[in-house]
Formats: structure tokens, sequence, C-alpha cells
């Protein structure tokens, strides 16, 4: 049966490349960066030859990044890191932001070491720079806005919202959560303005299980994982030496490609956009003219989401969806919802995330049987 | 109760073949269960046959909006009751369904819950209409 992947900003395949330039990193040099023997030196200049990459792949100096186990950890690094010891500071993020940001702004709001604004969003996912100007106050240490939605793709103004809180507070720090950005958007930290940034390795064909949190010099993070003196005493715990060598990999053969790779995969989403909107009673979430190239999702009336998955699954094609049954918290996206959708609209949502890999062809194909599945399900459905 | 950390072939089966999907005329009883909220509504039709002065399930149908676990719940029940005695399909509970499926995710329990209420004010629907 064919198979047709479009769930990229779930995670995305491991690069050939990527894993021939780990494989020795597993058996042949071995070594434990922190021991100066030959064995541990040749790891050492590994990982510090991938910290290279990503710095220059960010316009940042390879001191300022930091390899962790994945975004989340980049992210709860960030935010417990700056403000543990500080007096009750207060942090501003937005209502869409992944889980990671979210539940860890919650969680120091609940220990009480933080108060937390998280702001709303327009109709097209984005937050309003007035609403970020308005919401500062004396005490606001951290701003932290993702960079491309994960659910539905919006890109927010960073480097707007940049400018503009260095301008009210140049103490104030900026994080932006990249994860969804790396692989088509420009990530330049000096022209983002960010002071910290989150990304993971598996969105852009490094393997899972590594990600990276570059922060700016001065910035001081107190460790969240206590132990050796690793990663510049920050994170502590011998360093994944073949993943970090993967996603420095990655991240050159992201800098190659990101232009060319970006306007493909635009062609075919817009392509897709066509085809799918033509099915009845269906709708796109947000202005997909202004949002990453990579992401479609629509909302499907009197369809479930999880249901059109299984059912797409069965055609040997892979989407996702933002239903309360695929959260596993019986409520349905919290990016919909913050959106203005209604939790019956929400429940009906499916994306599409196309890679490199992604053919017309498939895109076709896509399109032919999508329909049938939705009025499958709608037949099945009682009338109200 | 079977718990099982991802759908069963069982469930997938019912997902991709539902049995008794559709709509009975003149029911002699019918339930809708559920929200759109929620996501979730389930409508059970049943039309009832009297033997020997026993009640029988002559016929049992479906129509579901929900995930995948509430398509083969809903499927599920209205395969484990037809041709039953009324007594005897009363007694079917939501663990039985969700055995029947060969166990359902933990996140998926209330889907099970579900089919067993719309069964049960089905029954009950059935059993006012013959009141009066």
């Amino acid at each position: 049966m064919k198979k047709i992947y479009l769930d990229h900003a779930a995670t995305t395949s491991v690069a050939p490349e990527v894993l021939k330039a780990m494989t020795p990193y597993f058996d042949q040099s071995f070594g434990n960066p922190s021991e100066p023997h030959q064995w541990g030196q040749q790891a050492k200049m590994a990982v510090e030859r991938a910290r290279e990459k990503v710095a220059l792949f960010l316009g940042a100096k390879p001191s300022e990044i930091l390899f962790t186990s994945g975004a989340t950890e980049a992210i709860n690094l960030a935010h417990k890191g700056l403000i543990e010891g500080q007096k009750v500071p207060h942090i501003i993020t937005s209502s869409i932001e992944h889980k990671a940001v979210l539940e860890t702004c919650r969680h120091l709001e609940k220990l009480g070491w933080a108060t937390v604004t998280y702001l709303p969003v327009d109709k097209n996912g984005l937050v309003k720079i007035d609403d970020v100007e308005k919401t500062i106050r004396p005490e606001t240490v951290l701003v932290s806005i993702m960079f491309v939605n994960n659910e539905m793709g919006v890109i927010q103004p960073i480097a707007e919202i940049g400018k503009l809180i260095k301008k009210i507070n140049s103490k104030i720090f900026f994080h932006t959560d990249a994860t969804q950005a790396v692989q088509y958007l420009n990530c330049d930290v000096n022209s983002l303005g960010v002071d910290l940034l989150s990304l993971s390795g598996h969105k852009f064909y490094a393997p899972k299980g590594v990600g990276v949190l570059y922060f700016k010099k001065g910035a001081s993070l107190i460790r969240q994982q206590d132990g050796g003196e690793q990663e510049g005493g920050l994170r502590a715990g011998t360093e994944n030496v073949p993943y970090i060598v993967g996603l420095g990999k990655a991240i050159e053969l992201v800098e190659k490609s990101k232009v060319s790779h970006a306007k493909y995969v635009e062609k075919l989403k817009n392509k897709l956009i066509t085809g799918v909107l033509q099915i009845p009673g269906v709708k796109l979430v947000g202005d997909a003219q202004k949002n990453a190239p990579h992401i479609a999702t629509f909302l499907v009336k009197g369809v479930e989401g999880e249901a059109m998955m299984l059912l797409l699954s069965d055609e040997g094609i892979a989407v996702s969806s933002g239903s309360a049954c695929t959260s596993g918290l019986l409520e349905p996206s919290h990016v919909l919802l913050a959106m203005g959708y209604k939790p019956q609209e929400a429940h009906g949502s499916l994306r599409f995330s196309l890679g490199k890999d992604n053919t017309e062809e498939e895109i076709d194909d896509v399109i032919k049987v999508l329909p049938g599945i939705i009025e499958k399900l709608r037949k099945m459905a009682p009338k109200l | 109760m079977k718990i099982s950390q991802f759908y069963s072939k069982k469930v997938l089966e019912h997902v991709r073949h539902p049995q008794n999907m559709g709509e009975i005329k003149n029911p002699d009883g019918v339930a809708t269960v559920g929200n759109p909220v929620c996501g979730d509504i389930m409508r059970l039709y049943l039309k009832i046959e009297k033997k020997n002065g026993k009640e029988y399930l002559k016929d049992v149908k479906f129509q579901t909006l929900g995930c995948g676990a509430a398509i083969a719940t809903s499927s599920m029940i209205t395969t484990m009751v037809k041709g039953k005695p009324l007594s005897e399909a009363e007694k079917i509970s939501n663990q039985a369904i969700a055995d029947a499926l060969g166990g359902l995710p933990v996140s998926k329990i209330h889907c099970s819950l579900l089919a067993a209420e719309a069964l049960e004010k089905a029954i009950a629907n059935y059993r006012q209409k013959t009141k009066k």
C-alpha cells in the first residue's frame, strides 16, 4: 500500500546523511566528552563542532548554545531557570503556546514563584503587539511567545515584539519556542531580538531526544537538572553525543536548503488547500497565506477529527487532529478555542503538515480520498 | 475491565466496518446521548418484537458522531443486543462492551459509558411509550 506521510509537525524521519554522521559515535568514537583521554576528546570535539553549527545557524556564539533532550527540556530550563530566586516575577506568554510552555508557567504559578499573563489571540491566531505593551509591568522579567504555532502554523511577529520589549525595558528577557520555525524560517536571534530560543531536532530530520536552548550571554540561568558540570554547568548529565552530532548535521542541511524547501512545500500546501476547500462544510483555520509554509489545518463540519484520522490512516495517509479524543484530556485543542472556535468546531479539526519529500501526486491522492471519508462519517452521524 | 494502550484490532474493525449503522423508521424506542460540545453524540434505535409474551430486540441501529471508540462502542453494542431478549440486553454493562472490543484505552472508557447509557435510555423510552 502507498504511504503518504503528512504529519511532519509531529515528527520527521531521520535523514540518511544525519544517520550516517551519527553512526560512528555509537560504537567507534563512543568516549565520554568529560574525559581528557583521546576517546573522550574525540567525542568532545564532535559535540563542539555541532555546537558551532547550531551557533552559526542562529547567528549566536557557541558559548550561548546548550544541548538538551528536546524543546520541552529547553523550555523548562529557560522559564524555570530564569525566574528562580527572583521575587514573584511576572511572565507574559500567549494562550496558544505549546503545552511545554503553558504547563511550565502553570507550575510556576502553582508554586507561587511567578505570576503569569496569558495573552489572547485574534481570529487568525496572532498575538496583538498592543496587548504585549499594555501587559508589561515593572516586575515583568520574561516574555515568551512561540515563533510558529504547531497546530495551525501562524507566524507571530517575533521581531516586532522583540523591538517593543527592549524599548520598554531592556532588562526583560524574550524567549521564543522556535520548534516549528527552524525548518523554513529565518531564525537569526539578532534579527528576531530574542534572548532565549528553544528548538527540537526531530522536527527537521534529526532524531527524537535532542534539542537546543540558545541563551544570550548575560542571561543568568539556574540549572534545573543537578549533577555534573556538563554544558557549562547548566545541564548536568553525560552529553548525548551521537544525537547532538545528528542535530548538528541536520541543522547544517536545513541551512543549505531552507529557502528552496520552503517554496516547494508551500506550493504543495496551496494545492492541498485548494483541493480540500472544494469539500462542502470545510474551512481553513487562520490565514494560510501568512502562515508557515508546511502547516494547513481545516475544520470539517459534522465529523470528528480522530475518526477521520483513523480512516485516512487505513488509506495509508498520516495526518493529525486537535479533537478532544486525540488529546487524551477530553478537551479540544486549546489553540482553536483561544482563536474563538467553538468546541464542536474544534472536534472536527484536521492538521496536514508537509515535508520536503512529499509530492504533487501524493496531494492529488489525498484530495481524491478525503471527500469519501468525510461523506462516510457524515452519513454515520445522527441528524440533530 | 480490559485496558489497552492502543485501539485493539476489534475496535479498528468496527471503525472500518460499522455494524447496524443507520436509522429505524418509527422505532419502538430511541435515545440520543452525549452532546456536540464534548464531541460524541450517539443515537440508538430499537425495534421490539413480542414472542410468547417475551420482548425481543428485533432490530437495533445506531448513528454516531464521534471518535473511533465512540463509533466502535456503538457498533459493538448493537451486535451484542440484536436478537436478544430485552431482559438480557438490559443487563449489558459498559465493561462488557469494552471487553468485547478487546479493551479500550483509559481515556476512551467514557465512550463505552455513553453506549451503555444510550441503550438504557432507548429501553426507558420504549417502556414509557408502552405504558401509555
